[in-house]
């Protein structure tokens, strides 16, 4: 009852803001030529999609997200893992993270096409370098909060190293690894798209770009609706899996169960 | 050495547990028999659980040392079960997996992991909360799987660490009767600590006094010669329980009085 209330007012307020937008253009209170309008979009959304030209640069954009997703998180959650369970490396090591990872992204752009020329490989890197920082504090986070006591525990029914994380840390991690991955999912795609708006010969960010070059708004805009549509699929994905792996955790106000 | 006749199943000697300045537990002796239900009483805060650690191996005493069946510990104390205080479940393992986890970590085929574990789910009586996870278990019955994960590796020694004090008193006297049960079937040796002196002459052979801290020492030490089998509810109400807890109380009130700074 309570969700479909609310998916109702979700609904009612996005014909609103359409429908609002497209009259005022129609009724000439805001200029079309900055502002396109929402029929005008769908109809060159439509016609990307007709003619088939926007799924080559869906399918280079999202292959440079899901790169920049499992190499990013892949790496962050090793380097992670390493870093917590050794204290050494960890108060070694911790000024540098975090000075790179205070570095803005948007600066290594250009770096990264230098290095890497402008083909996918510079905006998978942009994505890494997103995705990995987050991924890699996530993990480390998840390692320290381990409870002693059930770490204890383990060890005293006999568990080895590899045993405790593999039953221990990493299911314990694995929470806030998990929690993590729909933000790192979006920073995967911010990489792809801002390397791609920056210099590259296809992908959405490509398409954005080149459409505000010649101040054809209504791609611009079309640009930024499939990409939130794109960006909304990965998320609804990433919180599936999410689900499925998080089964033990109680949901809220459910602590406690039955005598 | 020629203790290997009949060597304690734990044997502390001389045992201090210093936390950076302040000395917890100090000069501690301690005997528990093959075979004997021993608990440990004193105030809270005076070291009951460091004790524990350090019988189980977790925290090696500052000084002085553990002896386990005669051989001086060396890092975990692999003969020792550990019940603890607090919740130690593995939140994300069902209660079937959790109480099958040692035999697994120990190379034990899944399978045979899986039935024998099942089998002491149902001792504890919880056949057919197997696939429950622990937030779906009230604290009595994650207390059940707690004590099955222990019993299943069938270790020569029992640790407990309060293990019933967060449980109503009608679920407290129902695990307490059920953990005489389990302990009539082959009597391990066992270390139940408790701030409960009751549950204490309830269940033990003997009853172990400790000081309030800093630097708690064992101060008491009294057999209890309660018939067995006991049940828990009832033979607090014999003259013979009472005047035990009379003997006893004596001594620990001062103590408990002394750890709230009114002694
Ligand atoms: N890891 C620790 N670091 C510092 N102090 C500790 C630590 N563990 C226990 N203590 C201190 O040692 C004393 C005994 O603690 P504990 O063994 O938990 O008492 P009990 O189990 O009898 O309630 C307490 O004063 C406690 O604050
Ligand atoms: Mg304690």
């Amino acid at each position: 009852m309570g969700k479909a209330r609310v998916r109702a007012y979700q609904l009612a307020l996005l014909v609103l803001i359409v429908l609002g937008w497209e009259f005022s253009v129609r009724l000439g209170w805001v200029d079309a030529f900055f502002f396109s309008k929402p029929s005008d979009i769908a109809v060159r959304i439509y016609a990307w999609f007709a003619s088939g030209e926007v799924y080559r640069h869906l399918w280079i954009t999202l292959a440079e997200t899901v790169l920049a997703f499992l190499s990013g998180t892949l790496a962050g959650v090793a380097f992670g893992l390493w870093l917590a369970l050794s204290p050494t490396a960890s108060a070694v090591l911790d000024p540098f993270l975090k000075a790179l990872n205070s570095v803005p992204r948007v600066i290594l752009a250009p770096i990264f096409t230098l290095w890497f020329g402008l083909g996918m490989a510079s905006k998978v890197a942009l994505g890494f370098t997103l995705v990995f920082f987050i991924a890699f504090f996530n993990t480390y986070q998840g390692i320290r909060e381990v409870s002693p006591v059930v770490l204890a525990n383990a060890r005293m029914l006999g568990a080895n190293r590899g045993q405790l994380l593999r039953h221990v840390y990493l299911p314990s991690a694995a929470s806030w690894i998990l929690s993590s991955l729909r933000t790192s999912v979006g920073f995967a795609v911010i990489g792809a798209v801002v390397g791609e708006y920056l210099g590259a010969s296809a992908g959405l960010g490509y398409v954005i770009s080149q459409a505000e070059g010649v101040f054809d708004t209504t791609s611009v805009f079309a640009g930024i609706v499939v990409l939130a549509v794109f960006v909304v699929l990965l998320d609804v994905g990433v919180s599936l899996v999410e689900r499925k792996l998080l089964v033990w955790r109680p949901e809220p106000g459910q602590e406690g169960g039955t005598v | 050495m020629h203790a290997h006749e009949n060597p304690a199943a734990i044997e502390l000697r001389g045992v201090a547990q210093r936390f950076g300045g302040y000395t917890a537990v100090e000069g501690v002796e301690l005997r528990v028999a093959p075979g004997e239900f021993v608990a440990v009483v004193g105030p809270t805060g005076c070291g009951k659980s460091t004790l524990l650690n350090m019988i189980a191996g977790l925290r090696p005493p500052s000084t002085g040392e553990v002896h386990v069946f005669g051989e001086r510990l060396e890092g975990l104390n692999r003969r020792a079960g550990y019940l603890f205080q607090t919740d130690a479940l593995l939140p994300w393992k069902t209660a079937l997996h959790n109480a099958a986890l040692g035999l697994g970590f120990a190379g034990v085929e899944a399978a045979e992991a899986e039935r024998r574990a099942r089998a002491w789910l149902a001792k504890v009586g919880l056949a057919g909360f197997e696939d429950r996870y622990p937030h779906q278990l009230s604290g009595g019955m994650r207390k059940r799987v707690a004590l099955a994960q222990v019993l299943v590796m069938d270790p020569k020694i029992l640790l407990m660490d309060e293990p019933f004090s967060a449980l109503d008193v009608q679920t407290r006297q129902l695990m307490e009767n059920e953990l005489l049960r389990l302990w009539e079937e082959d009597h391990k040796s066992v270390l139940f600590v408790t701030h409960d002196l009751e549950e204490a002459i309830a269940l033990a052979d003997r009853v172990v006094v400790m000081s309030a801290g800093p630097a708690s020492r064992v101060i008491g030490d009294f057999p209890i010669g309660l018939a067995r089998p006991r049940d828990v509810t009832e033979i607090r109400l014999t003259e013979a329980f009472l005047e035990v807890h009379r003997e006893i109380w004596g001594l620990l009130r001062k103590e408990v009085m002394r750890a709230h700074g009114q002694g």
